[in-house]
């Protein structure tokens, strides 16, 4: 299992926290994940057997929040 | 402001330039409204704005619906496009260019209640002079490595943790201790990367570099705290996945009894809780960042609250309430002048281990110079003191025994030797030719500040003040005495520490203990909340405490104490207006007395206000700091 933080532009509306939680909690391959509001992180870990973390990061880009970085 | 593939040219300009086209598009169909009616051509410039404002709320909403979530942005579509068809353009205009409003005012105020830890991570050094074979070169502070000599000129910060191997200078250590009076460092003393030279120049041995300096660590612990969320807000997170789903039904069922379509979307738009979900983070994070300024440690939202709550304070005495260093704290001579008494007692004591010998040193050393005159002869006498020769004369220097032993009688000063036993200090006698010539009392100086302290603490909410220490009873006496603590318990071991913590949580309620970290960390862990106080340096601490004050002053245990109770009152203000909000809304639209856009007006109105309140907690203690080190 591999965790991976992805730090995102500032998010600021409050419904983004369960839009980022509820889109990766349904797709495959994520074990758990976390958005951090003050920090506009998304703590992520995943198994990358089934995911890798381009597509996590494609996916969030989908949903509207661009990914600036990774760790 | 996303990359999109450029489907439209507007979906790619940012929030602040979507929100004034809207807005002027709007302004036209109004005034067009005035003086030609409801007409197509009033339609179709609301209609536009509907769709500028409205577009990059479709597509997040269609992106979030593909994972099959349903969002604001869905519900707000859902109404706009509904409004639309049933004829309502101006409501659907109105309805998104308030959401876009909002949606760009609040993430302009919502990064001010962020401001003070962006300002905090702005303190980070970006460069540092290294001097490597007599020769200084400028690089990043990456690149310093451990024992490198760093030298730093007015003006230029610090970049490592070290000791000072050259020069002198006046260091601005705010960064670190929130203090901004600058303290005067010179060979020997510690540095720390992040404080500033405003005057002087030193040269520092590198001790811990890049990301292992207490800067580095405090930036991380920061960063870390503000996302480590309160018991409250895993609450609301956990209501408000209830909610809007309840909302949802609510205006399905609505629609289905009463056939109203309007009344239905209305509801939808009001549906989100957004003032609610985020009325906790906002205020933790402020309130986390007016800490962090000011050196002031809160791990979590968590801890907050639990300093917000505390009922009993327990403390630790050496290193906390009191200095932790030995000092002089009276000299009484007689036959000879106050200062003539130190400095014979110094020189006597110069080659001494002992901490009151060196305490008698410092003394003399800081009132009288440095002393370079050395005794002729000297004995020391383990357990009573030391006889030395200085100028022919025979000094006796040491406890009664000593005194006794040596044939002086000291029954004419007993009772002055007992009165300042009584208040807790050991005394030193001098004496010399069969007669006292002196004594020097000896104490481990309480904190200037401890005397406020209990006061402060009490108006604050802190039922029970107690201390903990391993020293001996009377001494212990003496200083709760003088501080004003409610209990004691003297004699103690650590492990006695943290069972007489236990029984005091269960007689109290929470408890929170204050320690300097260094000999107290199971006390610290095992309490309700740890405090450590003078943390900057000492890792124990750093790490085991859930609060770290970073200078070793108790006003900064006041000024937590009342920062934490501030941020869970304004959390709960928050919280009541967001609920009271939301109850009035849905009554209102219930009762038709709230239309679509007006809903949109005060939902979006009632978050800007939340992170408005919120960002008050950053001012918190701006009117109150008079002077530096006051609360």
């Amino acid at each position: 299992m591999t965790n991976k933080t992805y730090q995102l532009e500032t998010i600021s509306c409050p419904s983004c926290i369960a839009k980022i939680e509820g889109m990766l909690k349904k797709t495959e391959g994520i074990v758990s994940s976390e958005v951090l509001f003050n920090t506009s992180r998304v703590r992520v870990s995943f198994d990358e057997a089934k995911i890798t973390s381009d597509e996590i990061r494609n996916r969030i880009g989908k949903l509207g929040y661009r990914v600036l970085g990774e760790k | 402001m996303i990359e999109f593939k450029g489907v439209l040219p507007v979906l790619r300009l940012t929030k602040g330039r979507i929100v004034l086209i809207s807005g002027v598009i709007i302004a036209i169909s109004l005034i067009l409204k005035e003086l030609v009616g409801y007409k197509t051509v009033t339609i179709a410039f609301m209609l536009a704005a509907a769709c500028v404002a409205g577009a990059p709320v479709l597509r997040k909403a269609i992106g979030a619906i593909r994972y099959g979530i349903v969002g604001i942005d869905a519900l707000v579509s859902i109404a706009v496009i509904g409004a639309i068809i049933i004829g309502e353009y101006w409501e659907a205009a109105a309805v998104t260019f308030l959401f876009m409003l909002g949606d760009y005012l609040e993430s302009r105020t919502i990064e001010k209640t962020r401001s003070s830890i962006k300002a905090l991570l702005d303190l980070a050094p970006d460069r540092a002079r290294v001097k490597r074979n007599g020769v200084e070169t400028e690089v990043s502070p990456e690149e310093v490595e451990r024992g490198d000599l760093v030298v730093v000129r007015p003006g230029e910060k610090i970049s490592v943790d070290g000791i000072v191997v050259e020069g002198s200078a006046h260091v601005n250590q705010a960064a670190i201790t929130g203090e901004s009076i600058p303290v005067s460092l010179g060979v020997g003393d510690t540095t720390f990367s992040g404080t500033i030279i405003e005057s002087g120049y030193l040269v520092i041995r590198a001790d811990r570099v890049g990301e292992d300096t207490t800067f580095a660590r405090i930036l991380q612990m920061v960063e870390e705290a503000q996302d480590r969320k309160a018991k409250t807000q895993k609450f609301l997170e956990k209501f408000s996945r209830w909610y809007t789903p309840a909302i949802i039904l609510l205006s399905v069922i609505v629609y289905i009894l009463s056939g109203n379509v309007v009344l239905a979307l209305t509801l939808l738009v009001i549906a989100c809780p957004g003032a609610l979900v985020i009325s906790t983070p906002v205020s933790i994070v402020a309130g986390i960042g007016n800490g962090a300024k000011r050196g002031i440690l809160v791990k979590s939202g968590e801890v907050m609250e639990k300093l917000g709550t505390v009922r009993v304070m327990a403390f630790d005495k050496t290193g906390t309430l009191t200095v932790g260093k030995p000092s002089v704290t009276r000299i009484r001579a007689f036959g000879m002048s106050d200062d003539q008494l130190l400095r014979i007692a110094a020189i006597g004591e110069s080659y001494s281990e002992h901490p009151l010998g060196k305490a008698i040193v410092d003394k003399a050393t800081e009132k009288l110079g440095p002393i370079h005159e050395a005794p002729e002869q000297t004995e020391i006498l383990a357990g009573m003191g030391l006889k030395f020769r200085l100028n022919g004369v025979n000094y006796y220097i040491g406890n009664r025994k000593l005194l006794q032993d040596c044939g002086i009688s000291i029954e004419t000063h007993e009772q002055d030797i007992a009165a300042e036993e009584e208040m807790g200090r050991t005394v030193v006698i001098v004496g010399a030719n069969g007669v006292v010539c002196g004594i020097i009392s000896i104490a481990d100086r309480i904190r200037e500040d401890a005397r406020a302290l209990i006061p402060r603490l009490k108006a604050l909410g802190i039922k029970r003040t107690v201390m903990l220490t391993g020293d001996n009873r009377r001494a212990a006496r003496a200083i709760a005495k003088e501080i004003g603590l409610d209990e004691y318990y003297s004699d103690l071991l650590p492990g006695d520490k943290v069972s007489i913590l236990e029984q005091l949580r269960n007689r109290y309620g929470r408890i929170a203990m204050v320690g300097d970290g260094v000999n107290d960390a199971p006390a610290l862990a095992s309490a309700d909340l740890g405090i450590a106080i003078g943390g900057a340096g000492t890792d124990v601490a750093m790490e085991t405490a859930d609060v770290v004050l970073m200078a070793p002053k108790l006003s900064m245990l006041t000024y937590a104490v009342g920062l934490s109770r501030a941020t869970v009152r304004n959390m709960m203000q928050n919280i009541a207006f967001a609920l009271l909000v939301a109850a009035l809304l849905l009554a209102g639209v219930l009762f038709q007395a709230v239309n679509l856009s007006f809903g949109m007006l005060v939902h979006e109105a009632s978050v800007l206000l939340v992170i408005i309140n919120a960002a008050r907690l950053l001012g918190y203690g701006r009117k109150v700091t008079a002077g530096p080190g006051r609360l």
